[in-house]
């Protein structure tokens, strides 16, 4: 076992409910003693389940849990090394903050002297000496948090388990606890695994990052990896602001989007390969340009943009502190529809000729109606394979009455796309993302369904709709829609292609 | 006009039927107890009626008996009520209600009925009428107002401090003597209260259920105030009665938060 460098692995691991849904779906995670590891995702991804399985209150459905090499995937709470913080503290009411953290030790029937000495040693490190004789609720949200954490840590336990701690604590509060728990961490050299949907906490505190959404993983790495090289539009949406737009990989090292292409420096993707281009706001160079060019230049536009490739090096026009670095990049250009000081930075959004849309964060403010130019570092453009494209498949019946039957619904379609087939016929069905109509109201559908994740994708939104039966459609549309919507789908019937299954 | 109003819109004026309503049937009778326990049958001041308590053998065991009988009672409710409230409060039981519906369901009917209807089950099963009868017909009344009190206070607490306790090395035995009890103490105080003083002071259930063999404190003093001419001796016995059953209820009240829960 002392070869074994992992303190907790937990493999293929499922949990499903009663209602039959997934909150985890085949976990796996390793982690070395000592690290600071935070889970990561929205509400409802499984993240405080997984903490919950390793902790023992939740029993897998299947796979296992080891910790420090030893299956306990079916070990009561009470006998593992490890302990807990709550999210809402669970402090005992019924005993002083003294009580409380002695809670554990005095099960263990430590003798008083040892107690005394452990407590006090806890209590000075969770900063709350002086407050043994108090009452619980006397303390305020942050003194009670600490005293929770003081709790935890005085089993002297080889891994400790926080699960959201830092929630329901206030912004600046929420800053200095960050701090303080990365000292103790520190300190104290045990492991921590850590959960929360805060992406800001995620990346401040932890060696590495666990990015779950659904019941599973979608990114493990550190948080400079999941920052800057995210493995999908989930990660990439959820980790920090971004651009995320459609492109394809012309080749190694060369990617094409919003019509122009760019350099970069991944490789791997083949070659014309659909793929998403992801580029955080803040790598995104910007500088003003003449108006007054756009206004001599020729009505047409071919000419246009060969002029424009020409005379680029010396439109960067109010750049004095030589930020904008020179060299061969690509560059393209649009106006400044919004502004806003966020601080540190100002955050414009960007819109090109072409109705590419950008968030781009600079230290310089440049006001709507600016005419701009941006480029960004090769290095600073990630690329992620494309998840699914162009269109949603579906396994599909051909009916008596002509229609098809597919996602619990029966759909009409041209009577040439089922030439040739019997009814009861298993067919697979094709339907592009950017036919399927959305309605306000769920009764004018066929199906109803709701909004359940939007990626902005520069010039439209790439939506999942999911159906009341449980299935994903994907749909690009114009339209904005907010998480969570009710909709009516439609799929007009010339829009609906036929495959015969070849098996 | 407006001063009318404005009177009859106060919230102060809206207390005013229940400020009544309270003199009349509760701060007027206890007056009236009071007056009479102190005076003779002619209307004169006198100490003797208390001096008779003190010296009556009998009323005094009755009292005893009596205070006996509702300790058992209350013990009896505590110990079948409080699991019944923990298994009722259980995450994973799926039918609370059914099982508080049960609970309570009996209480629809008079008591008065139901107890008739307990001696009819005796004699239809041949068991004697007696102390043992007594009791179950005590403790089948007075048990819904146990298990609700501890129902309430078990199903309001956080599970998240079971789970802390077991987190922290407690196994289940553990975790519930040293986090669910002391949490549940609210409830049970009700409880007890709400158990304890009305079987002391009961008459009727004793007089049916043992064939009025066996004379609990509350048939003593409803004999006495029946006879007109010791109506004074048994307003002397209510009085000490309720000084009694204000003494245990200043006792619950102490121990109970008031916040935490509970029925009272």
């Amino acid at each position: 076992m002392g070869k074994n460098p992992f303190i907790i692995e937990v493999n293929h691991v499922f949990k499903q409910f009663e209602d039959g849904k997934f909150a985890l779906n085949d976990v796996s995670l390793q982690v070395k003693k000592g690290e600071f590891v935070t889970i990561l995702g929205p509400s409802g991804c499984g993240k405080t389940t997984l903490l919950r399985c390793i902790a023992g209150f939740q029993v897998a459905s299947s796979g296992d849990i080891l910790l420090k090499g030893e299956d306990v995937t079916k070990t009561p709470p009470y006998k593992r090394p490890v302990n807990t913080v709550f999210q809402k503290y669970a402090l005992f009411p019924h005993l002083n903050v003294f009580n409380n953290v002695a809670f554990g030790l005095k099960l263990k029937k430590e003798d008083p002297e040892t107690i005394k000495k452990k407590v006090r040693k806890a209590l000075k490190m969770a900063n709350m000496t002086g407050y043994e004789e108090r009452k619980v609720d006397t303390l305020s949200g942050g003194q009670q948090q600490r005293v929770a954490i003081a709790r935890a840590i005085v089993n002297e336990p080889e891994v400790l388990l926080l699960d959201e701690p830092l929630s329901a604590l206030d912004l600046k509060m929420r800053h200095d606890m960050q701090i303080e728990l990365k000292e103790l961490h520190e300190k104290l050299g045990i492991t921590f695994i850590y959960v929360t949907h805060d992406q800001e906490e995620a990346l401040t505190l932890s060696d590495r990052v666990v990015v779950m959404n659904e019941g599973k993983i979608q990114q493990i790495g550190t948080p400079t990896d999941i920052y800057n090289e995210p493995q999908n539009c989930f990660v990439a949406d959820f980790i920090g602001e971004s651009n995320i737009l459609s492109g394809t990989m012309i080749k190694d090292k060369k990617v094409e989007f919003c019509g122009q292409e760019f350099d970069c420096i991944d490789t791997g993707f083949g070659e014309n390969n659909p793929v998403d281009v992801v580029i955080r706001p803040e790598d995104i160079y910007i500088w003003k340009v003449e108006s007054q060019k756009s206004k001599d230049r020729p009505a047409d536009s071919k000419t246009a943009d060969a002029d424009r490739a020409q005379t680029d090096s010396q439109n960067i026009e109010d750049d004095p502190e030589d930020r904008v670095p020179k060299g061969k990049f690509t560059k393209w250009y649009g106006e400044v529809q919004s502004c806003i000081f966020k601080g540190v930075h100002y955050e414009m959004r960007v819109l090109t000729k072409d109705g590419y849309e950008f968030l781009i964060q600079d230290y310089h403010e440049y006001l709507p109606g600016t005419e701009v130019g941006m480029l960004v570092r090769p290095e600073d453009i990630q690329i992620m394979k494309k998840e699914h494209y162009i269109y949603n498949y579906f396994e599909g019946e051909v009916l008596k009455n002509g229609k098809v039957r597919f996602i619990g619904a029966e759909w009409e379609v041209l009577p040439k796309q089922i030439e040739g087939l019997e009814p009861g016929e298993k067919v697979q069905v094709k339907v592009p993302f950017r036919s399927i109509d959305l309605q306000d109201y769920e009764e004018e559908g066929k199906l109803s369904g709701e909004v359940h994740f939007i990626l902005y994708k520069g010039n439209h939104y790439h939506l999942t709709i999911r159906t009341d039966e449980g299935y994903d459609l994907y749909v690009n549309t114009h339209d904005v829609w907010d998480d969570g919507d009710r909709v009516g789908v439609v799929i007009p019937k010339d829009k609906i292609l036929i495959d015969k299954l070849v098996d | 006009m407006n001063k009318i109003l404005q009177i009859a819109s106060s919230r102060r004026t809206w207390a005013w039927p229940y400020i009544l309503f309270m003199l009349l049937f509760v701060v007027l009778p206890l007056i009236l107890v009071g007056v009479y326990a102190f005076t003779d049958i002619d209307g004169h001041f006198t100490v003797r009626n208390f001096a008779k308590f003190f010296s009556h053998s009998e009323a005094i065991q009755t009292f005893l008996y009596s205070v006996m009988i509702a300790v058992f009672n209350t013990a009896i409710c505590l110990l079948i009520g409080y699991p019944a409230a923990y298994i009722m409060a259980q995450e994973d039981f799926k039918t609370p209600k059914v099982m508080a519906m049960l609970f309570i369901l009996p209480m629809w009917i008079n008591f008065l009925l139901r107890t008739v209807a307990t001696v009819e089950l005796f004699n239809m099963l041949g068991l004697p009428l007696g102390e043992g009868a007594l009791l179950f017909g005590l403790c089948y009344d007075y048990l819904p107002f146990m298990i609700y009190p501890i129902y309430n206070t078990l199903q309001k607490m956080d599970n998240s401090l079971v789970e802390a306790a077991q987190d922290l090395g407690a196994n289940r035995w553990q975790s519930f003597w040293k986090v669910i009890v002391p949490l549940s103490m609210p409830g049970v105080y009700s409880g007890i209260v709400m158990v304890f003083m009305p079987t002391v002071s009961t008459f009727a259930i004793a007089e049916l259920l043992t064939h009025n063999n066996i004379k609990l404190f509350g048939s003593l003093i409803q004999d006495y105030i029946t006879t007109t001419d010791l109506l004074n001796y048994g307003a002397v016995l209510s009085l000490v009665l309720l000084i009694i059953i204000a003494l245990t209820s200043f006792f619950g009240d102490n121990n109970d938060d008031g916040e935490k829960g509970g029925m009272i």
